[in-house]
Parts: structure tokens; C-alpha cells; sequence
């Protein structure tokens, strides 16, 4: 799988978590959290959308991972090829 | 018989047990909600009354914030419910005061009002109160380890003048306080947040409004919901509950239960003798009265009055059937833009639940109806112009409240001990809802959504 594709599913999920949000302009090297104002209970719905939609399993101590889209691409990118 | 089994069972389909029915449901739990009444909503539900629809509780909604902030509770219960802020259609309040026998304090969804109120008529308590809101804004209220300290205590520290503090403490004991005269200070920033830092609003069509839209999105999510379902017992094996069993004599198994029945309730459920000290005191007697035009075509500004006869507030259980000496005085349609037919007014009175339970029945009619008399005359002092036009008149009791919810002592701010991680000492079986901390619509729904994700979602990490 491309990472383009993998960006893509990324930012579904996170479209349907911040429901009135624009994510057009995200900057994919800025902090998710920060941009999107998301907080703990919105990283747990990103964790459990990904276990839900595509089977991936993210332990909590790879969390931080999840920080930038850029940095869920590279971390999530092995884990959609499995 | 076949086998009727669940991961998980949600007793209650007030607003916590809804909203901790949704998130399991969309992580694709086999989740069912038990609820004894024959429709939803519980403390917060709706009724029809000749033709006219009204709600049980709703004054107004607490938390107001506007379209796109995140951060607060609103925003944070939308965004995990996954309900578009819009579907809420929120109004604003026009004003609300405080109003005791000498002074009165406006406020309304912007907190600058409410300083310039407090410096015009305590100029020499400006910075303190400043100081307290300050100190509000930095406190984290939702820590699960806060333990008791005193409301009461911590504010007397910034404010010095006995009558402002007692004006504090009106709206924000009245609508949330389990305890007689003072609340937990974790509580009371709660309270205070939800009611002066955010403000109030109603979505247009009342709580019915709401209801619709988590009934809506649970069954979506393919969650099962079961009216007249009430749970008579949950059955226990060791130290796991293992399923509950329903007045019909019915079994349902399910790995994990999630209680919104209250302590001491969930506690008679597992057969265990109830600590009198756990039992809340405070009920109330709500007057409702629908009129033929609406409050703005009367020219009244005010959405709720917290009125006060005194200089001092003494909430807590009277000894007698209700207390005259307060009330809110509710004007639970009069918010910006609002499209409702008819006016309506709502006159809630602190009441003594064992008093009113033991009156019988033709007493209990005329008793009743003193409520409604005395309701009228407050509202008159403030806004004589309802006077004769009234359509149609309710009261409820604690009585009322508690056959409909089944809240012990008719109870609408639950047990003064409360367990904010939501454990109880059976290790699947949960609280969520009131006893659990936080209240009201909002903080119930958030109540809901916290305990489901923190002891199913997550699994209690
Ligand atoms: C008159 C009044 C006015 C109010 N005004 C406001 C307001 O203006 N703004 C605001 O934010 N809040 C208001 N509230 C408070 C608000 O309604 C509550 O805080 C909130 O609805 C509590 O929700 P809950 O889910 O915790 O509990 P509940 O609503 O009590 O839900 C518990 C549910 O469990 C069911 N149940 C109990 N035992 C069993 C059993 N054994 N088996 C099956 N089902 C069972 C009950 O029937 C009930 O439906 C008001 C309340 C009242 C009574």
C-alpha cells in the first residue's frame, strides 16, 4: 500500500473523530493534537477506529507515534501492509 | 430457555446509560440497555399533558459553548458521540440572576457581566471574586483522585462578604449539590464552570431534542434497547457479576455491567443493606405552568431567577413539605430565538421526600396544589403580568421522582458519597451517571462516555 492511501485512511478516520473540523489545511509535520485540538479521548477513538476498520492492533506505549500525520504514516504505513 | 447474553449491560437509559450505550456499541460490543420506565431520558424524560409536550427536568442546558470550541465538556461529548454540533440546535439564554431580598446579580453567557454586577454591588470584592475565578479556571476538577474538600471553606478564602458568598452558592448548590449547604469543591468547579464560565442554552425542542438523537445513533449502532426491563437483581458469582435478573424472572448474562441506577440503588440490587449515610436528602417539588403567550411577548428578559427571600441561602432537606423560602424560577423557553408556541414557566422548591411519601392520597392532591398556589405568588413578585394566563398547570413531588426513576429518597443529585473512578468492590461491575460524579445532562452524558472507555473500551488501564 502507497502511503499516499495510507494518509488517506488516516485522515478518514480522523475527519469523522473531529466532525466540524477542516482538515485541509493540515500541516502534516505539526502535532495532530495541537492543530486539531484533540485530546486523550480523541487519541483513543484514532486507536480504536484503526482496530475497528483495518484490524491494527496500536499498543499504548506506541501511542506517541501518533503524534503528526507524518509520523502515523511512516509508524502505520508496515502495519496496513501486514 | 435460550440464551440471552451480552458483552455488556447498561442499566438505565437516562442520559449517562445512552451515552455510554453509544461508544460501546461503536466498538462493536454486543451491548443491551435495561430501563424500567416505559420510555427514556429518567431524571431528564418528557410527558404529554393534553396535548402539549413537556419535559420532566430541563431548565436549561449547562456548558453552553459555541460552534467549534473542542476543548470543554460540550464539545468533548459531541466529538466522542459523533453528533454534529448543529443537530443540538442550541439558543442562547437571554439573562438569568440571582436574587436575594436585597440584591440581585445578572449574569449571563459572557462572564464579563457578571464582574461588572459583582464590582457595582460589592466594588470592594472585584479582585477577590477575579482571584476565584482565576483559581476555578486552573483547578482540574476531573482528576479521579480529587478527594472531599470543602466548597464552602476554600471559597471563603477569596470572598470576603457573607452575602456575595451566599449568593455564589445559590445557583450552584440548587443545581447540582448532593450535600446539605456545602458540596465537594471538585463539584462545585464543576458547577461553577458549567454555570458562569460556560453559561446556559436549550436546544430548540426541549430534551426530546437530545434523546432523539442518542436513541437514533445507539440503535444505528445496532444496540438493543429494552424498555419496562427493570433489573431486580444482579447476580453474583465470587467476586464477578456474572448477569442480572429482571422483575419478569428473566436471566440476561453479560461480562460487564454498567450501572446508572445510583449507590445505593446498585447496592440494594446486589441484596446489600444500604448505609443511611449514603442515601442523598436533597428532592425537589417542580411547578410547571404553561401559558398562552410566550415570556417575550411580555417583554421578560430573564431565562432563570435563583431567588432567595433571605440574606442567607440555606439549602437543605426542609422540615416541612417544601421550602417557600427560595426557589428557581424557570423560564425554561425564554432563550434567544426561541420558536416555541407557548410560554412556560417552571418554579422548583427544595422538599422533604419522607413527608410527602407518607401523605395519602387526597391529602397528597391538596398538597399538591398549595405547591402550585405558592408558585404563582413567587413568580408574581417578579413578573406579575402571567397572572390569568395560565393554559395548564403540573407539579411534581420527590414522590413523582422517585416512582419514575427509582431513585431512593426521590434524589436528583444522588448520594453524597461519590466514586468518581466509578469501581465498585465487584470487579465488573461499574457506575457511571450522578453517583459517579458528574451531573446534570451534559456531565451526565460525559459521565457515560468516561466510565465506558476507561473500565470496557480500555479495559480498565
Ligand atoms: C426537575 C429536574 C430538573 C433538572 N434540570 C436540569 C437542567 O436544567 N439542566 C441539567 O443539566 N440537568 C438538570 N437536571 C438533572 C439531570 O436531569 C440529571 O443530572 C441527569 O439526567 C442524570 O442522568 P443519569 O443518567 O445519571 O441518571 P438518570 O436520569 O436517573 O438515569 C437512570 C435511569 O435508570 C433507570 N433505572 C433505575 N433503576 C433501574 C433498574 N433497577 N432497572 C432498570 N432501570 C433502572 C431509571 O429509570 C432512569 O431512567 C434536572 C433534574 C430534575 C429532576
Amino acid at each position: 500500500m502507497q502511503t499516499s492511501e495510507v494518509r488517506e485512511k488516516i485522515a478518514d478516520i480522523i475527519s469523522d473523530i473531529a466532525l466540524d473540523e477542516d482538515l485541509a489545511g493540515l500541516d502534516d509535520s505539526q502535532s495532530l493534537r495541537d492543530q486539531l485540538d484533540l485530546d486523550s479521548m480523541d487519541f483513543l477513538d484514532i486507536v480504536m477506529e484503526l482496530k475497528k476498520r483495518h484490524k491494527i492492533e496500536v499498543p499504548q506505549e506506541d501511542y506517541p507515534q501518533l503524534a503528526t500525520m507524518n509520523s502515523c504514516v511512516e509508524y502505520l504505513t508496515p502495519k496496513f501492509m501486514q | 430457555m435460550s440464551d440471552d447474553s451480552f458483552d455488556c449491560v447498561i442499566i438505565g437509559a437516562g442520559m449517562s446509560g445512552l451515552a455510554a450505550g453509544i461508544r460501546l456499541a461503536m466498538y462493536n460490543n454486543k451491548v443491551c440497555i435495561l430501563e424500567s420506565h416505559s420510555i427514556e431520558g429518567g431524571l431528564n424524560s418528557y410527558y404529554q399533558r393534553k396535548g402539549f409536550k413537556l419535559d420532566v427536568g430541563l431548565h436549561a442546558l449547562t456548558n453552553f459553548a459555541p460552534k467549534g470550541n473542542k476543548k470543554g465538556p460540550l464539545g468533548k461529548l459531541l466529538k466522542q458521540l459523533r453528533i454534529p454540533y448543529d443537530l443540538f440546535h442550541l439558543k442562547q439564554q437571554i439573562q438569568s440572576r440571582v436574587a436575594f431580598a436585597d440584591c440581585s446579580l445578572k449574569f449571563t453567557n459572557e462572564l464579563d457581566i457578571l464582574i461588572s454586577e459583582v464590582e457595582e454591588n460589592f466594588p470592594s470584592e472585584k479582585e477577590n471574586f477575579l482571584r476565584l475565578v482565576k483559581h476555578i479556571q486552573d483547578f482540574n476538577e476531573l482528576d479521579y483522585d480529587n478527594k472531599y474538600i470543602s466548597a464552602k471553606e476554600v471559597v471563603s478564602n477569596f470572598i470576603k462578604d457573607p452575602l456575595l458568598n451566599e449568593m455564589i452558592f445559590c445557583p450552584v448548590l440548587i443545581y447540582g449539590s448532593a450535600w446539605e449547604n456545602d458540596m465537594d469543591f471538585s463539584q462545585f468547579v464543576i458547577m461553577f464552570k458549567s454555570i458562569f464560565l460556560e453559561g446556559f442554552s436549550r436546544p430548540q425542542g426541549g430534551v426530546r431534542t437530545i434523546l432523539n438523537l442518542l436513541l437514533e445513533r445507539f440503535k444505528e449502532l445496532g444496540g438493543e434497547i429494552r424498555f419496562r426491563s427493570a433489573v431486580e437483581e444482579i447476580k453474583v458469582e465470587g467476586n464477578k457479576a456474572i448477569g442480572v435478573i429482571l422483575k419478569s424472572g428473566h436471566f440476561i448474562r453479560t461480562n460487564k455491567i454498567l450501572s446508572s441506577a445510583g449507590l445505593v440503588e446498585t447496592q440494594s440490587l446486589l441484596g446489600r443493606e444500604n448505609n443511611p449515610e449514603h442515601v442523598g436528602k436533597m428532592a425537589f417539588t417542580e411547578s410547571i405552568v404553561l401559558l398562552d403567550k410566550k415570556p417575550c411577548e411580555f417583554g421578560v428578559e430573564d431565562t432563570i431567577i435563583f431567588y432567595n427571600q433571605g440574606t442567607k441561602y440555606n439549602y437543605s432537606c426542609p422540615s416541612t413539605l417544601y421550602d417557600k423560602s427560595s426557589a428557581v424560577l424557570c423560564l425554561s423557553n425564554n432563550f434567544l430565538e426561541d420558536d416555541e408556541q407557548q410560554g412556560i414557566y417552571r418554579v422548583t422548591n427544595m422538599a422533604n421526600f419522607e413527608m410527602w411519601n407518607q401523605l395519602e392520597r387526597a391529602h397528597y392532591r391538596e398538597e399538591k396544589n398549595k405547591v402550585l398556589l405558592n408558585a404563582k405568588d413567587t413568580i408574581k413578585r417578579f413578573i406579575p403580568l402571567f397572572e390569568g394566563k395560565e393554559l395548564l398547570n403540573d407539579v411534581f413531588t420527590p414522590k413523582t421522582v422517585k416512582r419514575f426513576t427509582r431513585h431512593e429518597n426521590g434524589c436528583v443529585y444522588g448520594s453524597p458519597v461519590k466514586i468518581k473512578n466509578g469501581k465498585t468492590d465487584i470487579d465488573n461491575l461499574f457506575l457511571c451517571g450522578t453517583d459517579q460524579g458528574f451531573l446534570g445532562v451534559v456531565g451526565a452524558m460525559l459521565s457515560g462516555i468516561s466510565m465506558a472507555n476507561l473500565h470496557v473500551l480500555m479495559g480498565g488501564r
